[in-house]
């Protein structure tokens, strides 16, 4: 069971996350191709080691911005998104 | 019959306390503080098991988890657990035991016969001759036979242990003398220590082998530990196992007590591991005879149970760690002959003869143990104790990432440094003796090395199986793995460690390779001509040891496993005879009445007839509030919000970005700068993260807030051709135009009144703040009386629903199913702004004509739900399924939603519906089938 710190709530178990989106990582807009779009919905990178990626702490609802290492499992960093 | 009990010894035994237990229907005699295994050596049966495979006889073996040989289903109190090891359970008065892998028992086995097929059941046996005319054949007869204990069917243990979570400065598992060190220094510095220690009692091996420590007897030094951690905050938990070690530090531990169990979530600031060691075995001939003992166990027994193993005993060791043991039991009165593998070895106790340079070739008996052969030369003897050594425990430290080194010095696996979040010290880590574990605890914990005069040399003459030597020699004995079988492993190709394991069961089971690990690896490295760190090692995982599931279940079982929503007038209903059932997570009335089918017809019938009211509470209430709020909806749904006037209401849909349906519901505005989403009952908390989604990523958060209301309001609908009349009677303003919202007040209370229907009928939305529910719900009782209507269930407003061909999410829609498939593409092809999912709904596939869509179907019969829309031309294959099915009251015939490939387009053509291999008809209509013209709304 892993700790994950929310910036609003503090450290909490990771069943109280769920992992969003890896971070920057823009929508396309104004009519992207479909490979385009494809690629946005479907084509995650899962970096093996440092990642940036978007969670949601449920229970306050807040999205926020984690640094971790997908292979240490140590977290560097959490911060809100703005 | 060899083993005794001492008329003096025994430290941890209760002579006061005489208990008696039922072992194979044998009655067996014991004190309080036995184990089933003392108990059972003490009582002198020899064979008490029965070995995996071969059903051989098997005797005692070790102390703790690593007894491979002396399983037992055992019952108390009406309670039946399989597979328990007697070294790790309580003699209780009463508790019966059976030895698993025998029958009747373990001493007159019926299946003794096979250990006569030996030599045509190597490993791999079943692999290589159960292929011919299928597996199938043969597994029920094999199943019969293969496994450990028997499950009792009637046995339902009780949800009753709590799981406890905590947090400590430094956990210390493992309170043998470097634990105890470690623990003691840590306290004494202030720092919060819990110490873990799976017996139930401090010491770890002081507890037999004794000692001194700081000028007194070690008891004093573990009492001194004690008074320190609870004086420094801390907490000592004994008869506690860490069984498993997980992400970030978290290390899972289970308590035994006697009312009832706990099981512990520790997250310590630092861990230190002090697991100790486990003895290895030697391997001559037949080394798996009963009367072949741990030389460090029958220690233990003799000690704190003044069990005796044998009188005639021959000790064959490598190390002068076995000394003591001899010494102890030639006190106790035994005749003890020691033979060491080494040349120089120290001076004989006193009344042990000791022999040195001695190879054990062969062990002679059969259900219990003659004698030995020792360098060619036969000694007789009725219990051969064994010593090879010891392994460190290192599972913690493995299942925490760790790695571990081959120590040819130290003759064992250690962990490396920093490899595991955990400091490992004294026996685990290969730190052997008193006086240097002390050293090594009190160092990890920052303190000074406690003194000790214990100066005992822990160095061991390096054993391995002989893979040249004759004769049948057991490395793992509970899976009755022989050094054959390691030999022809090798012969086949399944050299890595890994491959061992699997091909021949090496380190299965509950004791999960403790005595066998080692052996199998140094067989295997020896038959392949590589070093042992070549070889490797297998992979530790949880738990350490068996833990029952009902442990790690804790109380998250019955009710209490998801609890389910409930409706605050959930006793209102009952008082009028509702019968409830799960919906999505509430418990709501499904039909108010006990012939359910009848009721639900009525009520079904009722509603369009007079009038009906329903709880429909669950609706989402989630309210979108301020500036920003038009904006955010805009985006998040598929139909445009902003253009909704206030005090109106719409239909809208929420997709994914995949395109694919979410959610649906009505959106009501109330006010300008206020919308309110009534998403799904079951999807409210999904809707609402979704929403929140674009309101952080997309827009600026101070200009609109979603705040969750759903469970703040008691929401009753009331519909049906005299909806009207009921409502005035109760004092309530109708002029509410369809499609539209009012807030209102009704007495002193607030009351939103929202005309949207599901049912197809005008329908009233009456919602008040959850204190006034009763009142209302009261109310409306008196006048539903008045004008002949009745309380529906969700039951009957599905029926409704299916006749208007009004959908439910997730039931009549799949994770395929796009807007325009359910007739909504109107959005699609007109909104040219953004919004959540746009994109996909333009692709090839998207646009396909062949895609699934939702239809009625017109039949004869209620055509069952999930049922296959086949061709009925042509190869079958499934062009969709039945996805709502019901008898429908009001027309008088069944009804039915289904999606169906290209079933726009096929109105009045007919389909097949397959079902249980057969094929029926159904005609392709509407979905809605009742009042298509909507002149009731």
């Amino acid at each position: 069971m892993q700790t994950f710190p929310c910036p609003f709530c503090g450290p909490r178990d990771e069943t109280e996350f769920h992992f969003a989106v890896e971070a920057d990582h823009p929508r396309p807009e104004n009519a992207p191709s479909d490979l385009e779009w494809a690629a946005y919905l479907y084509a995650v990178d899962a970096p093996q080691g440092p990642a940036r990626e978007i969670w949601l702490h449920i229970p306050c609802g807040e999205y926020f911005v984690m640094s971790r290492n997908t292979r240490t499992r140590d977290v560097t960093a959490s911060e809100a998104l703005r | 019959m060899s083993g005794w009990r001492h008329p003096d010894l025994g430290t941890e035994i209760d002579r006061s306390k005489p208990l008696t237990a039922e072992v194979d229907w044998t009655k067996i005699r014991g004190f309080q503080g036995d184990t089933l295994a003392s108990a059972l050596l003490a009582s002198g049966p020899r064979t008490i098991a029965r070995s995996f495979k071969y059903h051989r006889p098997r005797g005692l073996y070790g102390m703790g988890a690593e007894e491979p040989n002396a399983l037992f289903d055992i019952t108390r109190h009406g309670t039946t657990i399989p597979n328990e090891r007697a070294t790790l359970t309580p003699l209780t008065d009463g508790l019966k035991a059976r030895a698993v892998n025998a029958s009747p028992t373990a001493e007159r086995d019926r299946a003794r016969w096979l250990d006569l097929l030996h030599r045509t059941i190597p490993a791999g046996f079943y692999y290589k001759t159960f292929m011919a005319g299928g597996w199938h054949l043969y597994e029920p007869r094999i199943r019969a036979m293969a496994g450990l204990g028997r499950l009792d069917p009637n046995t339902n243990p009780p949800a009753d242990t709590p799981t406890r979570s905590a947090t400590c400065d430094l956990l210390v598992i493992g309170a043998g003398p470097a634990g105890l060190a470690a623990a003691k220094a840590a306290a004494e510095q202030g720092r919060a220590v819990w110490l873990i220690e799976d017996a139930t009692y401090l010491g770890g091996a002081l507890r037999w082998r004794g000692g001194e420590i700081d000028g007194d007897d070690w008891t004093d030094f573990a009492r001194a530990t004690d008074t320190a951690i609870l004086n420094s905050d801390g907490r000592i938990l004994t008869n506690t196992t860490a069984w498993g070690a997980f992400d970030h530090g978290l290390i899972a531990a289970w308590q035994r007590r006697v009312d009832h169990d706990v099981h512990w979530r520790i997250r310590p600031a630092e861990t230190i591991l002090a697991t100790g060691a486990v003895e290895r075995p030697l391997w001559p001939a037949q080394n798996d005879r009963p009367g072949v003992m741990s030389a460090e166990a029958a220690h233990h027994y003799l000690t704190l149970y003044g069990a005796v193993a044998g009188r005639q005993l021959l000790i064959a060791t490598g190390s002068d760690a076995s000394y003591a043991t001899a010494a102890a039991f030639a006190a106790a009165g035994a005749r003890v002959t020691l033979a060491d593998a080494r040349d120089v070895s120290p001076d004989a106790p006193d009344g042990v003869r000791v022999l040195s340079r001695q190879t054990l070739q062969a062990v002679h008996g059969k259900t219990e143990t003659w004698g030995a052969t020792l360098n060619d030369q036969y000694h007789s003897a009725d219990t051969v104790l064994v010593s090879g050594g010891f392994t460190p425990s290192v599972q913690l430290h493995c299942q925490s990432g760790g790695k571990l080194d081959w120590n040819a010095e130290k003759d064992a696996l250690v962990p490396r440094p920093g490899t595991s979040h955990m400091k490992v010290i004294g026996a685990a880590n290969g730190t052997f003796g008193l006086g240097p574990a002390l050293a090594e605890g009190a160092t990890a914990a920052g303190g000074l090395a406690p003194d000790t005069p214990d100066g005992t040399n822990w160095r061991w003459h390096p054993a391995r199986p002989d893979i040249d030597a004759s004769g049948r020699i057991w490395i793992d004995l509970q899976n009755d793995v022989t050094l054959k079988d390691v030999k022809l492993a090798a012969r086949e190709g399944f050299t890595s460690v890994e491959h061992l394991k699997r091909y021949t069961t090496l380190g299965m089971a509950t004791d999960q390779g403790r005595t066998s690990n080692f052996p199998g690896l140094a067989a295997m490295a020896d038959a392949t001509g590589r070093s042992i760190p070549e070889t490797g090692t297998t992979t530790f995982r949880p738990p350490v040891r068996p833990v029952p599931l009902s442990v790690i279940a804790g109380r998250r079982r019955g009710d209490l496993f998801n609890p389910l929503k409930r409706l605050p007038l959930e006793d209102a209903h009952r008082a009028q005879g509702a019968v409830f059932r799960e919906y999505g997570g509430w418990l709501r009335p499904s039909a108010y009445g006990e012939d359910e089918a009848a009721t639900i017809q009525a009520e079904t019938k009722a509603a369009r007839d007079t009038v009906a009211i329903y709880d429909a509470s669950p609706l989402g209430k989630l309210d979108i509030i301020g500036p920003g709020a038009q904006a955010l909806l805009d985006f998040a749904f598929y139909n445009r919000l902003s253009t909704l006037n206030p005090g109106r209401a719409r239909y809208a849909f929420l997709l994914r970005e995949s395109g694919i349906v979410f959610d649906d519901g009505v959106v009501l505005r109330p006010s300008d700068d206020r919308f309110v989403v009534s998403a799904s009952s079951s999807h409210v908390d999904a809707v609402r993260l979704l929403l929140e989604d674009p309101r952080q990523g997309r827009f600026d958060p101070s200009q609109v807030a979603i705040h969750d209301v759903t469970q703040a309001w008691t929401t009753l609908t009331v519909t049906g051709p005299r909806a009207r009349e009921l409502l005035a009677a109760v004092g309530i303003d109708v002029d509410v135009p369809h499609m539209g919202v009012a807030e209102n007040t009704w007495g002193d209370a607030p009351l939103r009144i929202a005309r949207i229907s599901f049912t197809g009928d005008q329908s009233y939305e009456l919602s008040v703040p959850l204190p006034h529910g009763p009142a209302l719900h009261a109310r409306l009782d008196v006048a539903l009386n008045a004008v002949d209507g009745r309380w529906i269930g969700l039951e009957a407003v599905m029926i409704l629903r299916a006749e208007k061909g009004y959908i439910v999410i997730g039931k009549d829609t799949d994770g395929l199913t796009m807007p325009h498939d359910l007739g909504w593409g109107g959005p699609r092809d007109i909104r040219g702004d953004e919004y959540l999912g746009k994109q996909s709904l333009f692709t090839e596939a998207a646009m396909a004509a062949d895609r699934r869509q939702l239809v009625g179907l017109s039949t004869t019969n209620v055509l069952p739900t999930g049922a296959h829309l086949v061709p009925l031309d042509g190869p079958c294959r499934s062009l969709g399924f039945v996805t709502s099915s019901y008898q429908s009251p009001n027309l008088g015939r069944p009804i039915a939603l289904a999606l169906l490939e290209g079933g726009t387009a096929m109105q009045g053509a007919e389909i097949g519906v397959f079902h249980n291999g057969d094929v029926q008809r159904a005609r392709v209509t509407q979905a809605c089938t009742f009042d298509p013209e909507g002149e009731r709304l």
